[in-house]
C-alpha cells in the first residue's frame, strides 16, 4: 500500500548546522507513528517540514502520491496535517465549544456568531469522538489531560487527517494516559494518521504501530513496535559510534555521594499543584545533586521554588537545620541560595556592560549608598580571568559576547561572595566542549569549597558530568536516586 | 583592526548613541532657526524667560525619568502637583475676600501637611502597582482623577492666592538675576542625575528597567525599586505643584493639565527609553530644552497661535519614532 505521507531525503540546515541529513520517513494511513530521539536529534525540525512551519529544505514530501511543499502552517493544515504542541494553544477563557470551533466559528445571518449552532457541533463532535466533556465549561476549569483532548479534538475539527502531537504524555497521570490513548485508538480505527514524539518510550511501544529513532540529524532505525524493545530502542538513541564516545556517557560513571557531610538543604515533602508531588530531598556540604527529568517532570519549577519565584502548597524547606521561607527571591538571596536560571535573557542584562551584570547580586556588599565602579572592576576583571571570559573587557556590552562567555558571565554573579546553596537549571546547554569543561570545574571547585550544589537538567549528560548524586524526576515525582553506584545514560533514560 | 572594522564599529557606536544624539541635534537645529528667524529670541532675557516656564515642567520630569526608566508610567503626576499646590493653600490664611473654609496653620506646617500629602498619594499608586498588581498606566489613571477630586473637594471652585512665604519665595522670588524657581530645578535636576548615576538605588532602577525577570532572578528587590520610583515621582510632583503655584500667583483646580503632557513629553523627547533601562536626567534636561526653546520660541515668530499646538503635537509624534527606532537599533546588537 502506498503511504498517505512520504518523505524522501530530506535535508534542513540552519546557517552552517545540519539538523537533518538526508531523512527518509514515511506514515500509512490508520497508522500510528513513534518519534524518538534525543533532544536535538532532529525530530521537531522533521516536524515543523512537514507542518509547514520550515518551507526551506531540500528533499521531497508527497501527500497521497503527490508531490506538495508546503509555504506555511496554513498551507499544511488546509491540506489536512495539524500538530499538538507539548505547551497547549487552548484559551482558558473561553468555552470548550468556542475553543473546539477556533478560527471557524459558524456564523448566522447579520454575520453573527451562531451560537446554538456551535454548541451543538462541539457536543456532536465530542460525542463522536468518545469525549464526555459539557461544551460550555470554560475551558481553563478543565485538567490538564482533558484540555489536551479538547485541543485534539479542534485539530480534527479542522478538518485533519494527519495528527502531530508533541510530547502528550508528559504532563498527564497513568489515567488520563489511558484516555489519550482510547481516543488515539479510535482515530485509527477512521483511518486517520497520527506522529507520536515522545521521550517516554513506553508510552510510545504501547501505542505505536512503529517507532522511527533519530540521532545526530539522521533517522537511524524505523521498526514496527511489535519486533523491539525499549533496550532495542535506547542502545539506537545513544548509538555506539565512536564520533560520539567522548560525550556520551555510555560507559558507567562512579558517583560519590557524601553522606557523613553536614546536610545543608532539606525538602520535605514539597507540593505545587501541576508542578511537583511530595519532594523530598537532602543537598549536603560540598556536594553536587543532580536532578534529571524529562521536560515537564517538574525539576525546573522546583528549582525555582528553591529560590522564591514560585512558592511551593505544601512541605517544608530548611536551610541548615532551620526552616525558612523562601516567598521572594531578595529573600532567597539574603537566606544564601544562589539560582542560575536556564534561559540567559532571564539572568542577563544585555545592554549594560559585563561589570554590571557581574555584581548586580551583590551589589549590596560592594556598596552601601554610593556606588564604587572601580571595586565592582576590580571583581569583574577577577572573575574575567578566572572564568576565561573572552573577550576579556568588563566594559564590553555583555550582549556582543557569544553564548557560552554570556553563560559563564551569568555564573561569576554568584562567585564573589559564596552563597550555601548554588541551584543551576541546565548549566551547560547550548555550551561547546570547551566551555562545558570550564563550567564543570567551576562548579567542582564551589563545591570544594563545600557549597551545597544542584543541578537540574533534562540532558542526561549535564548532570552525569556535574553530580555526585543523582536523583530521576518523572512527571513531578522523585522515582530513583543514584548513590555510590554505577549509573550511565542508559540507566537514566531507563527509569525516568 | 581593519578600517572596515572600524568604520562598522563607528557606525554601530552612532546607533547605539541615536537616543543621545537626535534630541540634542534637535536642540541645535530648533535654536539655529528661532535665532535667524527672530531678533528677540536670543537674548539673555529671553533665556531667563526659557529657563522659568521649563521649571515647573523640569521638577516633575525629574521623578517621571525614573518612573519611565523603570519602564512604567506615571499619569497622575499633573494631578497630584495640583492636589499638592492646592494642600498647601488650604492650610496657608487666605484674604477674607477668599470664600474657602481653610484651616490657617504656620507655613512650615503647611508645607509638611502638603508634602506628605503627596507622598502618600504616591505610596498609594506604588501599593497598587507593587501589591495589589495594578498595571500602572490603569492605576496612575485612576490616581489622576482621585488627585482632580482633591483639588475639587478643598477649593469648591474658587480661587486661592496665599501661599506659605517660604514657598512664595521659591517660586516667584529671585536670588539675583535667577530666579529661585531655576535654581530649585537645577538642584532637583543633579539630585536625580546624582542618585540615578552614582548610587546603589540608581543602578537597581536602569537593571529594573533593563530586564525585570534579570534583576529578579538576581535577587533584587523589584517590588521596593518599583514602589520608590513612584514615590519619587509623586514627591517630586508635589514640590512642583507648591512652587506652581507660587509662580502662578493662583490655586485652582485644572491648573497643571497641561503639565501631564508636557513632562512626559520631555523625558520622551530627551530619549530616555519607553521601555525602561536607557536614558536618564542628562536626557530629560535635553528634553525640557527642547520643548522649553520650542514653545517659547513660537510666540517670536509670526504664527498662527491655534498652529502652535498641532506642531508640538507632531514634535511629539516625531520623538516617538525616533525613540522605538533607536530601541530597534539597538536589539540586533544584543541578540
Amino acid at each position: 500500500m502506498a503511504p498517505l505521507l512520504d518523505l524522501s531525503s530530506i535535508t534542513k540546515t540552519f546557517g552552517g548546522v545540519t539538523a537533518l541529513r538526508a531523512v527518509d520517513f514515511s506514515l500509512a494511513a490508520g497508522e500510528i507513528h513513534g518519534l524518538v530521539g534525543e533532544n536535538g536529534a532532529g525530530k521537531s525540525t522533521l516536524m515543523k517540514i512537514i507542518a509547514g512551519v520550515h518551507a526551506l529544505y531540500q528533499g521531497e514530501m508527497r501527500l497521497e502520491g503527490r508531490e506538495v511543499r508546503f509555504a506555511s502552517p496554513r498551507d499544511a493544515r488546509n491540506a489536512g496535517i495539524g500538530m499538538v504542541h507539548q505547551e497547549l494553544s487552548v484559551v482558558a477563557d473561553l468555552s470548550v465549544a468556542e475553543n473546539v470551533h477556533l478560527g471557524v466559528q459558524p456564523v448566522g445571518r447579520l454575520g453573527l456568531i451562531d451560537w446554538r449552532a456551535m454548541r451543538r457541533g462541539a457536543a456532536e463532535h465530542l460525542a463522536n469522538l468518545g469525549i464526555d466533556i459539557d461544551p460550555r465549561t470554560r475551558m481553563g476549569d478543565l485538567p490538564l489531560g482533558l484540555q489536551q483532548l479538547v485541543e485534539v479534538a479542534r485539530v480534527l475539527f479542522s478538518g485533519a487527517r494527519i495528527i502531530i502531537l508533541d510530547e502528550p504524555t508528559s504532563a498527564l497521570a497513568p489515567p488520563e494516559v489511558e484516555r489519550l490513548f482510547g481516543l488515539l485508538r479510535r482515530l485509527k480505527e477512521t483511518g486517520r494518521s497520527i506522529v507520536f514524539i515522545s521521550h517516554f518510550l513506553d508510552d510510545v511501544l504501547a501505542i505505536c504501530d512503529r517507532v522511527t529513532v533519530f540521532r545526530n540529524g539522521h533517522a537511524v532505525a524505523t521498526e514496527p513496535c511489535a519486533r523491539i524493545g525499549k533496550r532495542w530502542i535506547i542502545d539506537r538513541m545513544i548509538g555506539t559510534g565512536h564520533e560520539e564516545l567522548e560525550e556520551s556517557y555510555l560507559a558507567d560513571i562512579e558517583l560519590h555521594s557524601r553522606p557523613d557531610a553536614k546536610p545543608v538543604l532539606e525538602l520535605d515533602g514539597l507540593t505545587r499543584a501541576g508542578a511537583y508531588r511530595d519532594v523530598s530531598l537532602t543537598v549536603r556540604a560540598g556536594e553536587v545533586l543532580g536532578i534529571y527529568g524529562f521536560l515537564g517532570s517538574g525539576q525546573l519549577e522546583l528549582a525555582r521554588t528553591l529560590f522564591g519565584v514560585f512558592r511551593a502548597e505544601r512541605g517544608r524547606i530548611a536551610l541548615d537545620g532551620r526552616a525558612v521561607r523562601l516567598s521572594s527571591t531578595p529573600r532567597a538571596r539574603r537566606a544564601g541560595i544562589a539560582f542560575l536560571p536556564e534561559s540567559r535573557r532571564l539572568m542577563l542584562f544585555g545592554a549594560e556592560p559585563v561589570f554590571k551584570n557581574a555584581t548586580i547580586a551583590i551589589l549590596d556588599r560592594i556598596n552601601r549608598l554610593w556606588l564604587r565602579p572601580a571595586a565592582e572592576r576590580a571583581i569583574a576583571r577577577r572573575h574575567v580571568e578566572q572564568l576565561r571570559i573572552r573577550p576579556a573587557d568588563t566594559e564590553r556590552t555583555l550582549g556582543t559576547l557569544s553564548g557560552g562567555n554570556q553563560q559563564k558571565v551569568a555564573l561569576a554573579k554568584w562567585l564573589t561572595h559564596p552563597p550555601r546553596v548554588l541551584v543551576l537549571s541546565e548549566p551547560t546547554r547550548g555550551m561547546d566542549v570547551g566551555a562545558k569543561d570550564d563550567v564543570v570545574k567551576i562548579v567542582r571547585g564551589l563545591r570544594d569549597q563545600g557549597i551545597a550544589i544542584v543541578v537540574v537538567s533534562t540532558e542526561p549528560e549535564t548532570v552525569l558530568s556535574l553530580a555526585d548524586r543523582i536523583v530521576v524526576m518523572r512527571k513531578g515525582r522523585v522515582v530513583r536516586e543514584f548513590a555510590d553506584e554505577p549509573v550511565s545514560k542508559d540507566r537514566l533514560l531507563e527509569v525516568a | 583592526m581593519t578600517t572596515a572594522g572600524h568604520s562598522s564599529d563607528v557606525r554601530g557606536w552612532l546607533r547605539g548613541q541615536l537616543r543621545n544624539i537626535a534630541p540634542f541635534a534637535t536642540l541645535i537645529i530648533l535654536v539655529g532657526f528661532f535665532s535667524a528667524a527672530s531678533d528677540s529670541f536670543a537674548t539673555t532675557g529671553n533665556l531667563q524667560n526659557i529657563l522659568t516656564q521649563i521649571s515647573v515642567t523640569g521638577i516633575i520630569a525629574v521623578g517621571l525619568t525614573f518612573v519611565i526608566l523603570c519602564a512604567e508610567i506615571d499619569l497622575s503626576v499633573a494631578s497630584i502637583a495640583n492636589a499638592t499646590g492646592i494642600v498647601a493653600a488650604y492650610f496657608t490664611l487666605q484674604d477674607p475676600s477668599v470664600t474657602i473654609a481653610n484651616i490657617p496653620l504656620p507655613g512650615w506646617a503647611a508645607i509638611l501637611i502638603a508634602l506628605a500629602s503627596c507622598f502618600a498619594l504616591g505610596a498609594v499608586n506604588a501599593f497598587g502597582l507593587t501589591i495589589v498588581g495594578i498595571p500602572s498606566f490603569i492605576m496612575t489613571l485612576a490616581m489622576l482623577q482621585i488627585g482632580a477630586g482633591i483639588c475639587a473637594l478643598l477649593v469648591r471652585g474658587q480661587i486661592a492666592y496665599a501661599m506659605p512665604p517660604l514657598i512664595v519665595t521659591l517660586g516667584s522670588k529671585s536670588l539675583g538675576p535667577i530666579p529661585w524657581i531655576v535654581i530649585v530645578t537645577a538642584l532637583f535636576l543633579l539630585a536625580g542625575h546624582i542618585l540615578l548615576t552614582y548610587t546603589r538605588f540608581g543602578r537597581y532602577v536602569y537593571m529594573t528597567g533593563g530586564n525585570r525577570e534579570a534583576a529578579e532572578y538576581s535577587g533584587v528587590n523589584v517590588r521596593a525599586i518599583l514602589s520608590a520610583v513612584m514615590v519619587i515621582s509623586a514627591v517630586c510632583s508635589g514640590v512642583a505643584g507648591m512652587l506652581g503655584v507660587a509662580y502662578f500667583g493662583s490655586a485652582q483646580q485644572n491648573e497643571f493639565d497641561t503639565y501631564l503632557l508636557d513632562s512626559i513629553s520631555a523625558v520622551v523627547v530627551g530619549g530616555t527609553s519607553l521601555f525602561g533601562g536607557q536614558g536618564g536626567i542628562g536626557n530629560t534636561v535635553i528634553g525640557l530644552f527642547v520643548l522649553g526653546v520650542l514653545n517659547n520660541g513660537l510666540d517670536h515668530i509670526n504664527i498662527d497661535s491655534f498652529l502652535k499646538i498641532l506642531i508640538r503635537g507632531l514634535i511629539l509624534l516625531i520623538a516617538l519614532v525616533i525613540n522605538v527606532y533607536a530601541q530597534r537599533m539597538r536589539a540586533p546588537r544584543e541578540s
